[in-house]
């Protein structure tokens, strides 16, 4: 119990603090995970919008296959892309093993399910009902699609912010592919892991609490923006 | 195609879901300037033929159009799915995905929205009009396509008596600017109102196919007879 | 919209960032986590910097994965402390040529009432005791240079673990820190290096039992991976690493990282 005493007392001292090299991590941490939502919210909104509406053999296998990648543990990403990346691997080439891009393609790659797979659900629900009305008026598949994602947007936020939680707490994948390098790969998580690891578990803890202030406050931030949304909406009426 | 003038015609069409039959061996010639009523209980198969006719489904059998090439149409549907978008873009959208010209589609829009009384509507969330106004949103997105042919599927079974009246008159409108109407409802009133021609429906069989005024005089077959009955409340 | 214009500034900042950092002059140089969590690179490394300019990225991890790592040429350098291992890394053709560096100790750590009896100055005698106490034991499992020194010693103390384990001996495939994290909430034994030992916060109720056994020490040594294998690595910053750190300024740099008084490492480049 005194542990988590401690910790907050951590906790408070480093944000209080304003500790550079906390800050830095702090802020590697979203760059790189805001980076792999967004670029997997690229694919992954057009990809699962896709699959919600388009009809071809051996779809119902691949939204499987697909629902099982949500359970793709981030170590096995993390080894996949660093056998990937490494020298000795066909992309060795392009030098990024251990530094933030590796990261981010790695995340990224982990996170693209999420975003693929609830997407997917998203449309197809949307279009279970309306479909034929859309097609009525002339739009394709694709363009059903696409029309379905706008008509979404505002749940759509909530898939994005389910990808960057998965993508800012997780540590296998990072951990691998980074290399956790002081002052250059070094993650929230990694930070965590590695003090846990040298023993110090009231800092851990406290890194663990500004981890989850910070993700909390960027939550409060969007909901206080579709509330806003849906309060023009409504003083419309 | 036996009559020249058809715009569209089903032979021998049927459509099975499974092992429901929702259409048996129609046989349906649409002719320009129809005002065809469809009239059933539920289940009975009014739906499915709309959309036969509309093209928008699988059937067996045959589904000829005139000259090979497909008539305008649009369709309204008792609920219509509008976009959490402004009803100006809702209604530009819909122009757009018809092929609409860029340069007309503004002013196709501004009309089609006069047409139906929701002009100063147009900046207002689509999603927060009331059942009638989104109605006749739906009805101002058909007329903009200029279609040959609408299809309206029980297009007021929602709306309270005042917007029913609202959407009839612009249902009435349109047949008398020369669109061919085809539309399904459970209202026999709006049948004997609008239509030139009734069609009785049961279990996915067309059982009755006559001019109104004959459908409302003539015998009828038991069982369409008990269905007029039952729905007309003045007999 | 405006939300992902905003992910997307940040995301290119990011990428920015990195591109940045591919323009100073670094090397990547494997190690391991007994050389990190010591905290001796965070003395060592700055100084280094300021006499060359050149950023050495630590990827911390066992030796033997360091190793493997230098084999893929995804280091530029190693820091290691298995003899053997590195002596046949280099024989295999990965490295230039093997260097001492430094030495430090292992010590065996345990419950400060020490139920198998083991304190002393003999570690041979002290595993001994251990296993025939049947006494709970945390073994790290990984291929790391401690755990290849902890395999050495159970070999001298007549103990075959990979046959049969004696009773209490427990592998967790994982780093010092954990190792003794995972034998202070267990109250078991376990072997460390002194570097982890002094500057670890979790100590619970052990202490230091078995130490000052010659036997006990243990040797770094700096490797510059072989660029006939691996043309990409960066040789002559490398080297630059290596010559340094064997050279009088950073031997000198080594003797004085100290945690509560106390030398961690001794420099022994030249002996």
């Amino acid at each position: 119990m005194a542990a988590f005493g401690e910790s907050l007392h951590a906790a408070v001292q480093l944000v209080v603090g304003l500790d550079a090299a906390l800050a830095g991590v702090v802020s590697l941490s979203l760059a790189v995970s805001a980076s792999a939502s967004v670029l997997a919210a690229g694919f992954g909104l057009a990809g699962g919008a896709w699959l919600a509406v388009a009809r071809f053999p051996g779809q119902r296998a691949l939204v499987a296959l697909l629902n099982t990648l949500l359970a793709l543990p981030s170590v096995v990403v993390g080894l996949a892309v660093y056998l990937l990346l490494s020298r000795s691997g066909p992309l060795g080439d392009w030098g990024i093993l251990f530094t933030p891009s590796a990261m981010v393609i790695a995340q990224t790659i982990l996170v693209l399910p999420v975003v693929t797979a609830l997407t997917r659900q998203l449309v197809a629900d949307a279009a279970h009902g309306n479909g034929e009305q859309l097609r009525s008026m002339g739009a394709g598949a694709f363009m059903s699609a696409l029309l379905l994602l706008l008509h979404e947007r505002l749940a759509l936020v909530t898939v994005l912010l389910t990808a960057f939680g998965r993508a800012i707490s997780e540590v296998g994948a990072v951990m691998i592919v980074g290399g956790n390098i002081d002052g250059v790969t070094r993650v929230m998580t990694t930070a965590i892991a590695l003090e846990t690891s040298k023993g110090d578990l009231p800092l851990a803890l406290g890194l663990g609490l500004v981890l989850l202030a910070v993700v909390g406050a960027i939550n409060v931030a969007i909901a206080l923006v579709q509330r806003l949304h849906l309060m023009r909406e409504g003083a419309a009426r | 195609m036996n009559n020249g003038s058809a715009l569209i015609e089903l032979r021998g069409a049927s459509v099975r879901f499974g092992k429901v039959t929702a259409l048996a061996e129609a046989h349906f010639v649409l002719r320009p300037n129809e005002r065809v009523v469809l009239v059933g209980s539920n289940g009975s198969g009014k739906t499915t033929l709309l959309r036969a006719l509309h093209g928008q489904i699988a059937l067996h059998g045959a589904r000829r159009v005139a000259g090979g090439r497909e008539p305008t149409q649009a369709m309204v549907f008792q609920r219509p799915f509008l976009l959490r978008l402004s009803v100006w873009h809702n209604l530009m959208i819909a122009l757009w995905l018809a092929g609409v010209p860029a340069r007309e589609r503004a002013a196709r829009a501004l009309q089609s929205l006069e047409r139906v009384g929701l002009a100063d509507q147009r900046p207002r969330p689509a999603r927060v009009l009331s059942g009638g106004q989104q109605q006749r949103l739906a009805l101002a997105r058909a007329w903009g396509v200029r279609p040959r042919v609408l299809f309206l599927d029980e297009p007021t079974a929602s709306l309270d008596p005042h917007a029913k009246r609202e959407v009839e008159a612009l249902i009435e409108a349109f047949a008398a600017e020369g669109m061919t109407v085809v539309m399904s409802t459970h209202n026999l009133g709006q049948a004997k109102r609008l239509a030139t021609r009734v069609v009785y429906l049961e279990a996915g069989r067309i059982v009755v196919d006559l001019p109104t005024a004959l459908f409302f005089d003539q015998s009828l077959p038991e069982a369409a007879a008990q269905f007029v009955k039952g729905e007309s409340p003045w007999q | 919209m405006a939300m992902k214009r905003r992910f997307l500034s940040i995301a290119l900042f990011a990428l920015a960032c990195a591109g940045a950092q591919a323009q100073d002059k670094f090397i990547v140089m494997a190690s391991t986590t007994s050389t990190e969590q010591s905290g001796l690179f965070a003395h060592l490394l700055p100084a280094f910097k300021a006499a060359s300019g050149i950023d050495v990225r630590v990827v911390a991890q066992g030796t033997g994965q360091a190793l493997d790592m230098g084999r893929r040429g995804d280091a530029d350098i190693l820091f290691v402390h298995d003899q053997v291992a590195e002596e046949k890394f280099v024989a295999d053709g990965f490295g230039l040529q093997r260097r001492p560096v430094m030495y430090n100790d292992f010590v065996l750590i345990g419950p400060q009432r020490d139920p198998a009896a083991t304190q002393g100055k003999d570690i041979t005698a002290a595993l001994a005791k251990l296993a025939a106490a049947g006494a709970p034991f945390v073994s790290r499992g990984d291929k790391s240079g401690t755990h290849a020194a902890e395999l050495r010693y159970w070999k001298a103390a007549n103990v075959d673990v990979a046959a049969a384990k004696p009773k209490g001996y427990q592998e967790c495939g994982c780093g010092m820190g954990p190792a003794i994290n995972i034998a202070a909430s267990t109250n078991a034994y376990v072997l460390a290096d002194r570097g982890t030992w002094l500057s670890f916060k979790n100590r619970a109720d052990l202490a230091v039992l078995v130490e000052g056994d010659k036997r006990l020490f243990n040797q770094y040594g700096v490797i510059v991976v072989n660029p006939a294998k691996h043309p990409h690595v960066k040789k002559d910053l490398a080297q630059a690493f290596a010559d340094w750190v064997v050279s009088a300024p950073g031997q000198a740099s080594i003797a004085a990282y100290k945690i509560g008084g106390e030398q961690l490492f001794f420099a022994n480049a030249n002996q």
